[in-house]
Formats: structure tokens, C-alpha cells, sequence
């Protein structure tokens, strides 16, 4: 990997780029049990209810939202690791959620995924080099010969050493961790990456390689990603467009840049309100959007629009009669008139950095 | 670049006189694999109604610090210097007269609010054991009085009805104004809050900082605010304290550190930093490497192996906090003077290419032989320059001029 970037790719989609991942209505409900001896189903937790994206070829979609809005269970229901329970979810026109294990498997050296927790996701008792040639192996792409070859390849492609393809993964930093994730990931040679806080667990001197390493690969490689985080100003960073969540639902979609300048759903204005910024004199002149409350339980939300017990325009800024619709309507995301769509009956765009 | 004097910063300096004085503060643990030297002759000083930041990454040992000055680590933890409440010494203390200051007069916000309150307990209860254990002079029905107040103070809706929940019934967000309500319930001098919003979703976040303003406003306690989070810094603190390897590498006003960063850690962090006002997407410029090992530390500079400006001249010896242009602004970097004056930026000093090439374990054991052959060969050997490499933007004669002066 150089570090004189070459300049900077078109990744502005052509009108006639068709997306590689169309994702329409998805729901995952996650059944609650009774107490009784007959475990009867007696509610569903909404983890994810009803959501569209679309990732367009060698592009970054942001999925943002905090704890609990449903964000990594899709990323999982989009792979079928916990099979969706509604919707669809197709790649390059392929219907994946009817699929069953055996014939996804050829489609998985397309889709794969990088975890959140370096950690947890290399397995402590094999060598790098079984980590990443694992799925060379399963996927019978190369011989046992070629395998040290090919894995030493997509070592230097992640920035790690090669020669330290016998080392364990407690020998390398966390950061480094993350790397053999990506290159495990890499190692089909996918067309389109899940990330799931790919970064989280990092500290930012080592998030900041990890991203720039990000960006050099689809870059380099013609990746598309799915980028699900929590970090909004990794994602302003590293997204091309980017959807909100609250609570299963998504609120706002729009380019990166319009959704910063000009957010136009109050959920997605807070957020970005609430995000501090490393910059003393701006910080302390800095009006918050400050929200009441917690998140309503996804297993029973709130009628209507989801977000309107902690709206600060639904709580100070609307009469009566207007509420009503929020009460009983469940706002489409449509475009009304901010240049982008937002699912608020009520959306105005604001300049809040 | 902003100007040097801001009307925001200057009604928020503190009155003059220190609260807690940290002088030389070290702590060692030992293990099995050495003694582990967590935290490095660390000094500060708070005065009251001050903030001060300490940030620094994970092992930096910022955690230990505030550990050490209330009295909470291991009784194996090995610590020495010297920490003055109110010129009254608190190392070496009895944990029984620790008891008497902590709670009453230095106050602690836990990082995990999960688990800093009994789960057994009624909130109202923990609350009211505060008040009633440092004075048993206040009856059990004014404590509970106290404790609605102090929910209330915190922002807990229907304080009086929520008083006999259980920690369980409530969540983090609530949980984190609770344990600032039993942190401000006896009018504490000091707070120290340890990663207070770490474990919180930012709207969250937000609203627990603006909690921990009103309990600040309301006590006028001098409060110490530790965090990775450089953002929460910004907004909340008067002066920063950067801790490296468990060290402090800058001191200074937060504007100061800010705009003016003049140790090159600082420096690197700021630049690693995605900015959500940062239309641009500039490159990041991520700082290779990884902290040393805290078990014998090979010695000078400990950001050396991982600085880009770093000479052999940095083995040497571990710098001091060297003064900068600005009062009360330190650093610790032999090359500082250098950088009196002028805005260096990370994307001129650090490079933004994505490898990660070294181990930690090699790195440090690189290190070490290398220090065992005297400095001059691990110049030859490691590959570091002998002359510093140049700054850009620095006349080189300043390097000169600093010499002459050394």
C-alpha cells in the first residue's frame, strides 16, 4: 500500500449503476416465550421491521444508530447468519432469504462480513495463517500449496507483515487484530463487505489506520460496504450515503454531506446535536438538542411515529392537531421537499455544525 | 487558527487556590512477568471549581491515577508520591479514615453504571446511606427528603415515586444520574468522574455531561473528568492533562492543548481524530504502532518508537515537561522548542498509509536489546536517525539554537 493516495476514484454512482444488495421491506422479530410448561409465543421483540437500502457498486452506505435500533441485526438477516422473518433481500438479483445453508454457501465468498470485537472473532488456538486460509480451504479455491502464497498476499493487502503469518492473534495489537478479520474477509475476494463496527473497539490513533485501510481497499478492489456504526463521525469520514435507525426503523437516508448539513428528521438532529465535537471555543458555544427520556421497548413501540415520546418538536413545537397525525400515522420515508427522504410527518431541514 | 484570548474560557478560570495537589504520584503492580509500572511520576494540581481533563488511550494509566488518589486499588499496588487533599496527605491513609474523606469530601462517577450501584437495593436507599453515613446526625425521613431532592437535581422525573426502584427498573442513562446523585448527596469538594459516558449511546452521553454541569454548578466542586473521548473534553473541561504510557506528556489550558499541541502524541491524536464538522474527508493519519509495555520500560522517550520525529537523541533519557510559549502549558518532547510558535499540523509531521507492520511483543523486545547496547548502536541497528528529521514549516537553525541552549 502506497501512501500517496492516487486520485480519489469516482464513486458517484452512474444513473444506470444497478445496486449489488437491494434489501426491501426487511423485518427480524425475535419471538418472547411465555412462562407456562407450553412455551407459547406471546409478543415479538421488532429488532428490524421493515427497512429498504440499496448498496450501489464500490460504494460506503452508513448504517447509523444507537444500541438497540436493529442496525447489526441487519447486517446478520442480510447475510441469513439469523435467517430474516420477513422481506427480501437480494444480491445482484438473487433472492437470499429463501435460500437454505447449502446454496448460500457459494454466495457467501460474495457477501462476508467483518466483526466488531477483534477479540472475540479470531479464534485464540489457530495461527494467522489457518485464519485467514480457512476459507480458501472450505471454498476449495486454492491447493495447499498455493495456500501460504495467497495468505502472505492478503497479509501485506491489510498492511500486516507477512513473515508473521505463524503468530497467534495475542501477539498482535488490537488494531492489527482487525486487519486478519478484513483479510479473512477479503480472502474470497467478496464484492460487497458487511461492516459491523469495524472500529468500535479501537482506540482512535489505531481506528484511524484501520479506516484509511478501509477506504485504500475498496478503492483498490471495487468494494462495495455496508458500514453499520454507532460513530458518526467515523461514518461522515467514510460513507458515501448514509441511513439512520431508530428503534427497527429507518428515519433519514441521504448523501453523506446533505444528511450533515442539512438533517431534516428530529431524531437525526439530536443525534448530531449530541455528537461533541473536538474543538473547545465551538464546543462551549454549542446549542444541544438534548432528548428525554430512553428508547421505547422494540417489542412494543410507540403507535404511530416511533420516535414521538422523545421528539423535541413533538414535545415543544406542534399544536395539538398536528400531533394527532403522529400519534396515529406511521410516517413514510419520502422526500418532503429537503432534497432527501426523512420519515417525519414534519421534516425540516436544519444546519446544526 | 483561533485567537489567543476567548471571553467563554476566561470566566471560567478557577480562583487560585488547590483543592488536591498530585505530586510524583507512581504506582506499581507486580505480576508475574515484572512489575508493571502503571503510572509514572504524575503531578497535578486542581483548584477549586476547576475542570481538569485527563485523557489518554487504553493503558495509559489515567484510570489507575484516579484510582490511587481515592484510596481503591489492590492493597498489592505498590504507590508512591504524594496526594494532598486540602494539604492533608491521603496516601498511607487507614482505609478507615479514607473512609471518612471518601464520599464526604472527594467524590467518585464510575465508568460502568451497571455495576456501581447494588443491585439490591432501593435508589432511594443508596442515596440516603450516603447522607446518613458520613452525618448520623440527619434522621432516615430527611435523607429520603434529600435523596428526592438530589434526584430531582439529577433530572429523574417523579423523583419521589422513583426513589423505592431497584437499579434494575432503571436504565444506563438513569443509572449513570443516580451515581451522580450519590456523588454530589454530601456537597463534595472533589469530583472525580472516571469515563462517566463511555459505556452510554451519545444522546445519552449528552444529556448525562449536561447533568454533570448542574451537579458541578450546584456544589462547586473542582472536578477531575477522565476520557478517551477528546470531543467530551473540548466541552466540558478548563485544563487538559495528557497522559501517554503512563505519563503526563502535555499540560495545559484546553485551548492551549487544542490549538496549540506541541507534544507529538498529542499532536498525532488530534489528527486521528474523523471530525463530524469536517466536510473535506482529509485523510486520517493514524499513529503507527502501539503503546510500550509498562514492564520495564526501555529508557527515553516512550512515544519515541512510534514519533516521527524521532532522533537517538530521544533514548537518551525520558523528557520532562518542558515549558512552551504559552503559561502554564508544558510539554514533554526534548524537540519542543522547535516547535514554540509555530502550527504543526498531523498531516505534516505523521504519514496517512494504512500498514501496521510491527508486534507489540517485538517491538518491545527489539527495544530493550537494543538499549542494552548503548544508544549508538541501536541508532545503527534499529534504524533511527542520529540527525532529527525535519519539521516542515521549522527553520532547521531552530534545532541549532535549541541545542546551544541545552
Amino acid at each position: 500500500m502506497t501512501s500517496a493516495t492516487p486520485a480519489p476514484p469516482v464513486r458517484q454512482r452512474g444513473a444506470d449503476a444497478e445496486p449489488v444488495l437491494t434489501v426491501r421491506g426487511l423485518e427480524k422479530y425475535f419471538p418472547i416465550k411465555g412462562g407456562g410448561l407450553i412455551r407459547r409465543t406471546v409478543g415479538n421483540i421488532k429488532a428490524v421491521d421493515g427497512i429498504d437500502l440499496d448498496l450501489y457498486p464500490g460504494e460506503t452506505l452508513g448504517l447509523v444508530g444507537e444500541s438497540g435500533c436493529g442496525k447489526s441485526t441487519t447486517g446478520r438477516a442480510i447475510l441469513h447468519l439469523q435467517p430474516a422473518t420477513g422481506g427480501s433481500v437480494k444480491y445482484n438479483g438473487q433472492e437470499l432469504t429463501t435460500l437454505n445453508r447449502r446454496s448460500m454457501r457459494p454466495l457467501r465468498r460474495e457477501i462476508q462480513i467483518v466483526f466488531q470485537d477483534p477479540y472475540a472473532s479470531l479464534n485464540p488456538r489457530l495461527p494467522v495463517l489457518d485464519i485467514v486460509g480457512e476459507p480458501l480451504i472450505i471454498h476449495k479455491v486454492v491447493s495447499k500449496s498455493q495456500l501460504r502464497g495467497r495468505v502472505n498476499e492478503l497479509l501485506e493487502l491489510v498492511g500486516l507483515n507477512p513473515e508473521h503469518n505463524n503468530r497467534y492473534p495475542h501477539e498482535f495489537s488490537g488494531g492489527q487484530r482487525q486487519r486478519i478479520g478484513i483479510a479473512r474477509a477479503l480472502a474470497l475476494q467478496p464484492k460487497v463487505l458487511i461492516l459491523d463496527e469495524p472500529v468500535s473497539a479501537l482506540d482512535v490513533s489505531i481506528q484511524a489506520g484501520v479506516v484509511n485501510l478501509l477506504e485504500d481497499l475498496r478503492d483498490q478492489l471495487g468494494l462495495s460496504y455496508l458500514f453499520i456504526a454507532h460513530d458518526l463521525s467515523v461514518v461522515r469520514h467514510t460513507s458515501d450515503r448514509v441511513s439512520v435507525m431508530y428503534l427497527g426503523k429507518i428515519v433519514e437516508t441521504a448523501g453523506t454531506d446533505d444528511l450533515f448539513d442539512r438533517p431534516a428528521h428530529p431524531y437525526t438532529q439530536s443525534l448530531l446535536s449530541a455528537i461533541p465535537i473536538p474543538d473547545p471555543q465551538r464546543e462551549r458555544r454549542r446549542k444541544r438538542i438534548l432528548l428525554t427520556g430512553d428508547v421505547p421497548s422494540p417489542a412494543n413501540p410507540p403507535s404511530g411515529c416511533r420516535f414521538r415520546t422523545r421528539c423535541p418538536k413533538f414535545a415543544n413545537q406542534l399544536t395539538d392537531d398536528q400531533r394527532e397525525k403522529c400519534i396515529n400515522e406511521d410516517p413514510p420515508l419520502i422526500d418532503r421537499g429537503n432534497g432527501h427522504p426523512s420519515a417525519c410527518h414534519y421534516a425540516e431541514a436544519l444546519t446544526l455544525l | 487558527m483561533a485567537t489567543l484570548t476567548d471571553p467563554a474560557a476566561d470566566q471560567r478560570r478557577p480562583s487560585a487556590d488547590a483543592v488536591l495537589e498530585v505530586e510524583d504520584l507512581n504506582v506499581r503492580f507486580p505480576t508475574d512477568d515484572g512489575i508493571v509500572h502503571a503510572v509514572r511520576g504524575v503531578s497535578f494540581s486542581l483548584r477549586t471549581g476547576e475542570v481538569l481533563g485527563i485523557v489518554g488511550e487504553s493503558g495509559s494509566g489515567k484510570s489507575v491515577t484516579s484510582l490511587a488518589v481515592m484510596g481503591l486499588l489492590p492493597s498489592s499496588a505498590n504507590i508512591t508520591g504524594s496526594v494532598l487533599f486540602r494539604d492533608r496527605q491521603l496516601l498511607g491513609l487507614k482505609d478507615a479514615e479514607l473512609s471518612a474523606v471518601r464520599g464526604k469530601s472527594i467524590a467518585m462517577v464510575f465508568q460502568d453504571p451497571m455495576t456501581s450501584l447494588d443491585p439490591v437495593y432501593k435508589i432511594g436507599n443508596q442515596i440516603a446511606e450516603t447522607v446518613r453515613q458520613h452525618d448520623k446526625s440527619v434522621s432516615r425521613a430527611a435523607a429520603k427528603a434529600r435523596a428526592v431532592d438530589l434526584l430531582k437535581l439529577v433530572g429523574i422525573p417523579n423523583a419521589a415515586d422513583r426513589i423505592d426502584s431497584y437499579p434494575h427498573e432503571f436504565s444506563g442513562g438513569m443509572r449513570q444520574r443516580v451515581v451522580i446523585a450519590i456523588a454530589i448527596a454530601n456537597q463534595p469538594e472533589v469530583i472525580i468522574a472516571d469515563e462517566p459516558t463511555t459505556a452510554l449511546d451519545v444522546t445519552v452521553q449528552a444529556q448525562v455531561l449536561e447533568v454533570l454541569k448542574t451537579a458541578q454548578d450546584e456544589t462547586g466542586a473542582a472536578t477531575v473528568l477522565i476520557t478517551h473521548d477528546l470531543g467530551v473534553v473540548a466541552g466540558m473541561v478548563d485544563r487538559v492533562l495528557v497522559m501517554y504510557a503512563g505519563r503526563a506528556v502535555e499540560k495545559g489550558t484546553v485551548d492551549d492543548v487544542f490549538y496549540r499541541p506541541k507534544m507529538p502524541y498529542s499532536i498525532g491524536l488530534l489528527g486521528s481524530m474523523p471530525r463530524i464538522d469536517a466536510g473535506d474527508r482529509q485523510r486520517l493519519t493514524p499513529i503507527k504502532g502501539s503503546p510500550p509495555s509498562l514492564i520495564n520500560p526501555p529508557p527515553g522517550c516512550p512515544f519515541g518508537p512510534r514519533c516521527p520525529l524521532h532522533y537517538s537523541k530521544c533514548d537518551e533519557q525520558e523528557p520532562d515537561l518542558y515549558p512552551t510559549e504559552r503559561p502554564d502549558h508544558t510539554a514533554a518532547c526534548i524537540r519542543v522548542n522547535e516547535l514554540v510558535g509555530v502550527d504543526v499540523a498531523a498531516e505534516d509531521i505523521f504519514t496517512d498509509d494504512s500498514s501496521d507492520l510491527t508486534l507489540g511483543a517485538e517491538a518491545a523486545i527489539g527495544e530493550s536489546a537494543l538499549a542494552q547496547q548503548g544508544v549508538g548502536d541501536a541508532a545503527a541497528v534499529g534504524g533511527v536517525p542520529t540527525e532529527p528529521p525535519p519539521i516542515p514549516g521549522v527553520d532547521p537553525d531552530a534545532h541549532r539554537d535549541h541545542e546551544e541552549r541545552a
